[in-house]
């Protein structure tokens, strides 16, 4: 039953650049994980001197598709509104990369990809992968990209904790950081989330102890219900409410019966469903353990400010007025601890009612903020001005 | 963009003017940043904001300055000692729930403070109480008793014992108009605490 034809196609055809890295990754688990590909875009075009790189970090279901024409659903870039010739993250001025994280499924070493010791998708087998291994397998393409100290390195909740992990292991490295809607570790409540989602994808009889791929089963089950809930968390009751009160779905009366009788039922149902089409559930499991396992102060002594003693780091934190997932509190910690180290902190608070997702949507406000720290660091990085419009 | 900011008020180009080209500077209820984006493009000052109104710490941010959302009487604590050459605190001492706690934090943070605040002591204001009955309005005190912010008025006399109870030196200070332009008398002077409605002073340990 583990026969090689059973096996499904562990990549599809993806689009972008791959580059593989033939030098053991030495994990944070103390693991090595050899060789580790990386799945990446570039936008723009790097300057003569190396100094114009802005490095994206996407969020756990995010990918390295951050601008454009999403290659796979044909659909814009989860940041396009951010990144684009003459926007906030300016191609016309900096050389965007963004990569697929080390245990995605969009084309980076992964659990669904194969397993070169055994020729099986890698499965549970594949080694616990951290935040900060995340940054290790991102800086190491960088070098291959010829890329030394990174302009601005910027993403939105899992991505800010990448950001925040590189602020702190390699300051040299990284002239701006702009964590977003993130936080300095994972709260008990965001953990709490996390294991409903692993859990609902484990009791899926069809994830099969994680080896679906060599089965031919699929947990889309499991998978759905915990996008489902991790979903709801995306979200705000304002939002919710706004967006579905308490409206009926195709139908003028309640059935009496556990159909979608309520619009905002069918909502959850659609995006757990359309999200079992791009989304590895073992990935999920990783993903969400890297982000459980990150805290920036337990690291240092159980003090966060340790982290950034020194550090020359120009540091932009913006979160949203109804972000509950990622609250304004956990980047008013983080504004704290860099206070206490006297670095170059701005911290603004968005005000927005779209909950934890507003990091993604167009909101004028955020963008003009982060447009106005990107075009101050520029100014003293001594990168040109922007182009008025 | 930091582009070169148009003129600053005439009470801010005051304390602008005490703040020495390439200093690192905490401006304490900076506002929109106008004397941050001032004191960059003019003094190559390394600048930080602390304010309360987000609305008017995006427009810094916006503007390409280092300025963070907070209450400054909760929040300077956090700062290490020394890590300024100036924090700068410009009519907002009298605001302060606290305000010898916050001229010690100042003092601590910053190795200068330049702290400036209107004087309760001058004659329009004793002669509204005094003649008027009434709490004074005045173009430097322009809220009604209800509408004040300020709960923690005092006197350049006033203020010159807090710095001697608390071994604080005068180095500099100017007795200022009620447009924040410069008297040619001292703030120490006898006199000053009747004629100037507002006072500038650099504070040091």
């Amino acid at each position: 039953m583990t026969t090689e034809s059973q096996v499904t196609a562990p990549t599809q055809a993806v689009a972008g650049f791959r580059l593989t890295i033939k030098a053991p990754l030495v994990l944070q688990s103390g693991a090595k994980l050899a060789p580790v590909t990386m799945a990446y875009q570039t936008y723009g075009q790097s300057n003569a001197e190396g100094t114009n790189c802005v490095l994206v970090c996407h969020a756990l279901t995010g990918d390295h598709f951050v601008a454009g024409t999403h290659p796979i659903t044909g659909r814009p870039g989860w940041w396009d509104a951010l990144v684009g010739p003459g926007r906030v993250l300016d191609t016309n001025r900096f050389f965007v990369v963004c990569a697929n994280v080390l245990g995605g499924c969009m084309g980076s070493t992964g659990p669904k990809e194969i397993n070169p010791e055994t020729g099986h998708p890698w499965g549970l087998k594949f080694p616990v992968i951290t935040i900060r291994d995340m940054v290790q397998a991102q800086a190491a393409l960088l070098d291959h990209l010829g890329v030394g100290q990174v302009f601005c390195v910027v993403g939105g909740s899992m991505g800010a904790m990448q950001v925040m992990e590189w602020a702190h292991r390699f300051p040299e490295r990284v002239f701006a950081a702009a964590p977003i809607a993130g936080s300095y570790r994972h709260s008990a409540q965001n953990i709490a989330f996390h294991e409903v989602g692993r859990q609902a994808i484990m009791a899926d009889l069809d994830w099969q102890h994680g080896d679906y791929l060599e089965k031919g089963t699929m947990p889309k089950r499991g998978l759905a219900v915990a996008r489902m809930a991790a979903h709801i968390t995306y979200l705000s009751e304002t939002a919710l409410h706004r967006k579905f009160g308490r409206k009926l779905q195709d139908r003028s009366a309640l059935t009496y019966g556990f159909d979608a009788d309520f619009q905002v039922e069918s909502y959850l149902r659609h995006q757990g469903y359309t999200f079992v089409d791009r989304f590895d559930p073992n990935s999920y499991l990783y993903i969400t353990r890297a982000m459980d396992y990150f805290d920036l102060a337990e690291e240092n002594g159980g003090v966060l400010s340790n982290a950034f003693v020194g550090t020359p780091v120009r540091f932009c934190l913006i979160s949203f007025s109804s972000d509950w997932l990622f609250p304004t509190s956990e980047s008013r910690t983080i504004a704290h601890a860099l206070n206490a180290v006297a670095a170059n902190v701005s911290f603004v608070e968005i005000e927005s009612d779209k909950g934890h997702d507003a990091f993604l949507l167009d909101e004028p406000e955020f963008r003009s903020t982060l447009q106005g720290f990107i075009d101050g660091a520029a100014n003293i990085r001594g990168l040109p001005r922007r182009a008025t419009p | 963009m930091t582009q070169t900011p148009p003129k600053i008020r005439v009470d801010l180009q005051q304390v602008a003017d005490l703040v020495p080209a390439g200093s690192r500077v905490l401006d304490v209820g900076c506002g929109d940043g106008a004397l941050l984006a001032y004191l960059g493009a003019h003094k190559q000052v390394d600048g930080r904001g602390l304010e309360l109104s987000m609305a008017r710490v995006r427009a810094a941010v916006t503007q390409g300055l280092s300025v963070i959302q907070g209450n400054l009487e909760a929040d300077l604590k956090d700062y290490p000692s020394g890590a300024f050459d100036y924090a700068i605190l410009s009519q907002t001492l009298q605001a302060t729930h606290r305000p010898k706690d916050v001229l010690e934090q100042l003092l601590r943070i910053g190795k200068r403070a330049i702290i400036s605040f209107p004087n309760f002591a001058h004659w329009r204001i004793r002669l509204s109480i005094v003649l008027g009955g009434r709490m004074p309005v005045t173009p430097t005190l322009a809220d009604a008793w209800y509408d004040t912010p300020n709960i923690h008025l005092c006197t350049i006399l006033d203020f010159v014992d807090l710095c001697r109870h608390l071994n604080v030196r005068i180095e500099r200070g100017y007795a200022l108009d009620g447009r924040g332009l410069p008297h040619s008398f001292s703030p120490l002077a006898p006199y000053a605490n009747f004629f100037s409605e507002q006072a500038v002073f650099v504070l040091t340990r």
